[in-house]
């Protein structure tokens, strides 16, 4: 073989292995998830959700643009060392990196804050973490996506008032707060506080020591308050023993409405019948009537690929908010392929652009089979929840049923809030805001 | 005054609650001087197994779901389940550590209830269960008629269980063979092994026991609030108890459950407003630090002295 001939064969390879390699491209999600430990029962539902929608990416579309998603767990166990151990870990993994770090828990999120935009990595904090993220000028890596506790708490305050008949029917009306004695269960009290002002409700707030599993102090002062309504802002084991609680005391459970952590079937089932009537917020809905969950079952599970050892939780609540997390991540990443080139796997920097961008409207969440499982979502420079909007769903003693449409939260109300808590987080922290006007 | 009244019922009926995770503790501390770091562990690996056995057993034996059959089968098997946790925990974890110290011992159980925890949730899954005892969650009707008085039905029961349970035990400690050989190898080890008591049989016997209780306790909470994780910290809120108490006493635990119950409850309604809320998690243990001052060996423990 003379030295032409090799040159050429050897191009030849090369541009084979090139061109495979190309093919071979992996976008790489580092996972750090929780399935041993006090939150398994959530984590195991959310990880399996989320895992299942990129398999079912990879296995119906062969990944994004072709790029096939990777990813890797890592256990937390939800605790604060572990996660930032998991961060560290996972940074460096796949050939651009961790694309984007979600740890399902408020104290990893801020754990890991001020390192995200040092290692250019997105912090997807779904429903959970710092609301006044929010603000993208000041937390430029930072999302606190689809919506924030603020919002969640108008929300609720506009689902009891139209039970009431209209927001002129609170003035008089006596709301207790139930809430876990801790950052997230006080991430409230601002801002009812602010709408009681203005509506004319009076507020109790009611703090239940961690975890929660004795509350029989606090609803003899339910009983003795005798309030309209009452709002659990719980977590946890606190969740059933509070329905249990209120059963016995002999308040309505129809008058009780909980945050999104108190709205899944992990909540209600312990409590049994106790549960039935209970009312709760979601950014998610439950149920395996949509397409994207259909998909997840042809694609997924009839070949044997899928997370989930006990199939009967695919369409809870949990297992739902997974899929949500995959749908907004892998929808991310397709974004910024526009932006920054089809097919090519890309770093967490360019995967930040993607989140920024999302514009996933109506007619995209149909072409996603996603229509009414989560709420239509635009992100921006300046506003990184993107929507808002909650759904309530009520507890008939074996299913979440969904009892009310989109509720959008008080815009004007908690956006002058986020403004204002991140401009003094940026104070604080020396932190020049970007100019939105400059970004694209 | 009924508003006080039904705050302390409440917490006297609670603090039973306490008392029975309490108990555990107690049983294990007397007989080997071991402060069992797992027993929360152990709790929720009773409970979850409970119910674990509750939904495979239909299955398995075509017996109706939720009928009596299966329920006691469930509670045999788990309780077979807390003995093999107690052979294997004599032989791996205590017998290798025979004569160290105490803070050996306690942290071997430390390892323990990761391991216990661990195994629980491999085995069984992480997914939350309800269980249900088929005792009702009400109010007595009586005592709200005739004077206007939450009390439990659920809660009385739980109390009526842990008062048959730390009666037996008081009987099997003071009136039976084995009883007084545990209490013999809790005085001191080598003293009850050169008279021939069997120091590896009393333990396994002494953990099973503890196991037993466990069990108890576990579908007495997990029934309450669900079998979940979160059973592990019903250990917490035996710790005060036993500082009150006394790790060696039976009666102790019982006494030390009802002040604390009692008393965190009453703060929680009475002091709690004037804190922000949400002291019934810390407020046990200034009691107990209180007491600690005055009776350091707690209110039945054994009072220690040392010849100098």
């Amino acid at each position: 073989m003379n030295l032409k001939k090799t040159v050429i064969l050897g191009a030849a390879v090369a541009g084979l292995l090139g061109s495979s390699m190309a093919i071979a491209a992996e976008q790489f999600i580092g996972l750090p998830s929780y399935r041993v430990g006090p939150y398994a029962a959530g984590g195991s539902g959310i990880f399996g959700g989320w895992i299942d929608y990129m398999q079912m990416i990879n296995e119906r579309d062969g990944g994004i643009n072709g790029v096939k998603l990777a990813w890797e767990e890592c256990e937390t166990e939800y605790n604060n060392a572990r996660g930032v151990e998991c961060y560290e870990r996972l940074k460096e993994k796949g050939e651009t990196g961790n694309s984007v770090f979600q740890p399902l828990s408020t104290g990893i999120t801020y754990s890991v804050l001020d390192k995200v935009a040092k290692d250019k990595i997105p912090l997807v904090t779904m429903g959970y973490g710092r609301t006044d993220a929010a603000d993208g000028r000041v937390f430029p890596y930072v999302f606190p996506l689809i919506t924030t506790y603020w919002s969640q708490a108008t929300t609720m305050i506009k689902y009891i008032a139209g039970k009431e008949g209209g927001t002129d029917k609170l003035k008089g009306k006596k709301i207790a707060l139930l809430y876990h004695d801790s950052a997230y269960g006080k991430e409230s009290h601002a801002v009812l506080e602010k709408m009681a002002e203005r509506y004319g409700y009076e507020l109790t707030k009611l703090a239940v020591a961690h975890p929660g599993n004795e509350q029989q102090s606090q609803w003899l002062q339910i009983r003795q308050l005798r309030p309209d309504w009452v709002i659990l802002w719980g977590w946890g084991v606190m969740n059933p023993t509070a329905l249990k609680s209120a059963a016995k005391t002999g308040f309505s459970r129809e008058k009780m409405v909980g945050v999104w952590w108190s709205g899944a079937e992990e909540d209600t089932v312990p409590a049994g019948s106790a549960a039935k009537g209970f009312t709760a917020a979601g950014y998610n809905v439950a149920g395996e009537n949509y397409p994207v969950i259909k998909d997840i079952e042809k694609f997924v599970y009839a070949k044997g690929h899928g997370n989930m050892e006990d199939k009967g939780r695919i369409g809870s609540v949990y297992y739902n908010r997974g899929v949500v997390h995959g749908l907004i991540t892998v929808e991310a990443i397709r974004k910024a392929q526009e932006k920054f080139g089809k097919g090519k796997a890309l770093t967490g920097e360019q995967v930040r652009w993607g989140f920024e961008n999302l514009d996933m409207d109506d007619k995209r969440l149909g072409e996603l089979g996603a229509t009414g499982f989560l709420p239509p979502l635009k992100t921006s420079c300046l506003d990184h929840e993107g929507s808002g909007k909650v759904k309530y769903q009520q507890w008939d003693g074996n299913k979440w049923n969904v009892v009310t449409d989109w509720i959008d939260a008080d815009k004007e109300l908690v956006r002058g809030m986020i403004e204002e808590s991140a401009a003094a987080y940026a104070k604080e922290k020396g932190i020049t805001p970007r100019d939105c006007s400059k970004e694209m | 005054m009924q508003f006080f009244f039904e705050v302390l019922i409440g917490g006297l009926l609670s603090g039973v609650l306490y008392a029975l995770v309490a108990l555990g503790f107690v049983l294990i501390y007397k007989a080997s001087g071991v402060f069992n770091f797992a027993q929360g562990a152990m709790v929720f690996f009773a409970a979850l197994t409970f119910v674990g056995f509750l939904e495979i057993l239909p299955g398995w034996t075509g017996w109706e779901e939720g009928g009596r059959a299966v329920f006691w089968l469930a509670f045999v098997l788990s309780l077979a389940a807390m003995v093999v946790l107690a052979i294997a925990t004599e032989k791996f974890v205590l017998r290798p550590l025979v004569n160290q110290p105490p803070i050996t011992l306690f942290m071997a159980t430390i390892g323990l209830t990761f391991l216990v925890e661990g195994i629980a949730q491999g085995i069984w899954g992480a997914n939350v269960r309800g269980l249900n005892l088929g005792i009702a969650d009400v109010p007595i009707e009586y005592m709200m008629d005739n004077f206007n008085i939450l009390i439990s039905s659920f809660d009385v029961f739980a109390a009526a269980v842990a008062a048959v349970l730390v009666a037996a035990l008081a009987l099997f400690f003071q009136y039976t063979r084995i009883g007084r050989a545990l209490r013999a190898v809790a005085d001191d080890h080598q003293a009850a092994l050169s008279i021939g008591i069997p120091l590896r049989h009393i333990w396994v016997i002494v953990w099973a026991v503890a196991g037993f209780v466990a069990l108890v306790a576990g579908m007495i909470w997990g029934a309450r609030n669900g079998v979940q994780f979160a059973l592990t910290f019903t250990a917490l809120k035996a710790l005060p108890v036993l500082i009150l108490g006394g790790f060696t006493s039976v009666p102790g635990a019982i006494v030390g459950g009802l002040i604390i119950g009692a008393s965190e409850k009453l703060a929680e309604v009475y002091v709690g407003p004037f804190v922000g809320g949400g002291i019934e998690s810390w407020f046990p243990y200034i009691l107990a630090l209180g007491f600690l001052l005055f009776r350091p060996e707690g209110l039945f423990g054994e009072k220690h002295i040392d010849r100098v």
